[in-house]
């Protein structure tokens, strides 16, 4: 009498044996380095058994434009700001931030309030427009299409904003040291205004069409788990970091410029989806950052000191010779900027610690054991920009 | 803890290893420590309670020009809210450092990002590739020293 096996093998056209011990090794994938979902030009090379995920190997630098040698290289400080801007081109004015408060520093110059309350303004409006971005675009990689144009539209709006007052609307070269290009427009205060409280409805209809819908929480919830101990050894930053629960943001826990005069909160992940940390929570403290982003701005406005903003621009830039590192919050995370001055008009050495660059390590170890299309969804929620981190 | 004390509390404990350090007079106070030291030195910041350096905020590698490379770690303390710098000397002829990548998977990255940039070889790490630069690029471009090759697998680099 023959086994049920060996019937099923005498069948025309079959492998002996094919199906029951099928042939099973570890097998690479690369994914990218153009995969529409990875949000530039990375490649991911993936060991993968079956669909699980062994492991995950990033490999970058396709964007790579030496931004430190080209920093070196500059005749004067005030020129390092449009490579600056060029880093993480969705957020520019964050950017530029940083590396205009580590110049201040190092040539102890005060800038005026106002100044800075438009500094303030102009960062938050930016992290409002690069969530913006990185919530659109993470429900496209999911595969809801609609919440990406509603992203669009309301991001265009800042744009504009930026527009009327500097005239670029993605790469501004605003800040300066010891000041700003230009001064706001005649009637910025009733503009920014209006926006507020067109922008508050917008958020309660992004978190019926996206944060809550079935769908996206099934795909999100409990993947990509980054508990907070982990998130601080690898250095994650930003709403990596606070997604896993951890309260940190530097402009509550190392206040910069004038966020000390003003009121926020500071959302955290608490694991209401799923798990503490996981995919949902990132994406959910974004949401919430705006709501807070919002109410800083409608603040600064109200505050906003009468003045001049060129008043404190340094005729002639040359710092002594000295290092400071300043790190400020970007909508990524936390960038630091280690400028080393030697006496000259140029910068001896920048050192630009990007948020990006030091969030995707993280990608090895949340994405080891998880399914190939999950894979999708953490890079989405780790949100980063290859620009910054190549530079 | 205020950066004279981080000082004292590294310097009782490990002596020697302090080579030299500045906390008056600078904007970053810093430490610098011998370049086979920095691991345990390392360890000790993060496992001591009343350190707590948890978190690697920065590692840079620098060039001095004149054959001498660095390595700067600048630290913060999450749980305590305080910072110090660390920094290691080295030699282009003898560009070898201790990785702290098992202390802060941080410096993995940073490691490879300044072992590309500037050759310093940081010892005891994992994976030392490059990161940024092709994996079959010569030369280590953020040297002062740094000459950009006329070719590059047949194409012309400089542009």
């Amino acid at each position: 009498m023959e086994t049920l096996e060996e019937k099923i093998d005498a069948r025309p056209m079959t492998i002996p044996g094919f199906g029951r011990a099928l042939r099973s090794e570890e097998m690479v994938i690369n994914m990218g380095p153009q995969h529409p979902s990875t949000h530039g030009v990375l490649r991911l090379e993936l060991i993968v058994d079956g669909e699980i995920v062994v492991d995950a190997i990033p490999h970058i630098g396709y964007l790579h434009r030496c931004f430190e040698k080209h920093a070196e290289h500059m005749t004067n400080y005030q020129q390092v700001i449009p490579y600056c801007d060029r880093m993480d081109y969705v957020a520019a004015m964050n950017a530029e931030f940083g590396y205009v408060v580590a110049c201040e520093k190092l040539l102890n110059i005060k800038v005026p309030e106002r100044v800075e309350y438009i500094r303030v303004i102009m960062a938050e409006f930016q992290r409002i427009a690069s969530h913006l971005i990185a919530i659109g675009t993470y429900g496209m990689d999911i595969g809801a299409f609609t919440p990406f144009l509603f992203c669009m539209r309301d991001r265009e709006a800042i744009l504009d904003i930026f527009e009327q007052t500097c005239g670029a609307r993605l790469l501004y070269n605003y800040m300066w040291i010891g000041g700003l290009s230009h001064d706001v427009p005649a009637d910025f205060a009733e503009k920014v205004k209006r926006f507020c409280k067109m922008f508050r409805g917008t958020i309660k209809e992004l978190n019926n069409l996206l944060s809550y819908n079935k769908i996206f929480v099934e795909r999100t919830a409990n993947v990509g788990v980054l508990p907070a101990d982990v998130a601080i050894n690898y250095g994650a930053s930003g709403p990596v970091l606070r997604g896993s629960g951890v309260k940190f943001d530097l402009r509550k826990n190392d206040p910069y410029s004038v966020y000390d005069k003003l009121e926020f909160e500071i959302p955290t992940g608490k694991g209401l989806k799923g798990t503490t940390g996981d995919c949902w929570d990132r994406y959910m403290v974004r949401v919430d950052e705006m709501e807070q982003s919002v109410n800083i701005i409608e603040q600064a406005v109200d505050k906003l000191p009468p003045g001049d903003v060129q008043s404190a621009i340094p005729k002639r830039i040359r710092p002594d010779a000295g290092e400071v590192y300043v790190r400020t919050e970007t909508p990524k995370g936390e960038i630091g900027y280690y400028v080393v001055a030697d006496g000259t008009a140029s910068p001896f050495r920048v050192k630009v610690r990007p948020p990006c660059f030091v969030n995707l390590a993280v990608l090895p170890a949340i994405s080891r054991g998880a399914m190939i299309s999950d894979v999708i969804a953490i890079l989405g929620s780790v949100d980063i920009v290859l620009g910054e981190v190549d530079r | 803890m205020i950066p004279q004390e981080i000082h004292d509390n590294i310097k009782t404990r490990f002596g020697d290893a302090v080579v030299e350090a500045k906390i008056d007079g600078v904007i970053d106070p810093w430490v610098k420590i011998a370049p086979d030291k920095i691991k345990e030195v390392a360890l000790f910041l993060r496992d001591d309670e009343a350190l707590a350096f948890d978190s690697l905020m920065c590692l840079s590698g620098i060039d001095y020009t004149g054959g001498k490379l660095g390595v700067v770690y600048h630290l913060h303390s999450i749980k305590w809210n305080h910072k110090i710098t660390l920094k290691v000397d080295v030699t282009v002829e003898n560009p070898h450092c201790v990785s702290v990548e098992s202390v802060w998977k941080t410096a993995n990255w940073h490691e490879r990002e300044a072992f590309d940039m500037y050759g310093i070889i940081f010892d005891e790490h994992p994976d030392l590739r490059r990161i940024l630069m092709p994996y079959d690029w010569e030369g280590h471009p953020l040297r002062k020293d740094y000459q950009v090759p006329e070719f590059y697998n047949g194409m012309k680099v400089p542009y």
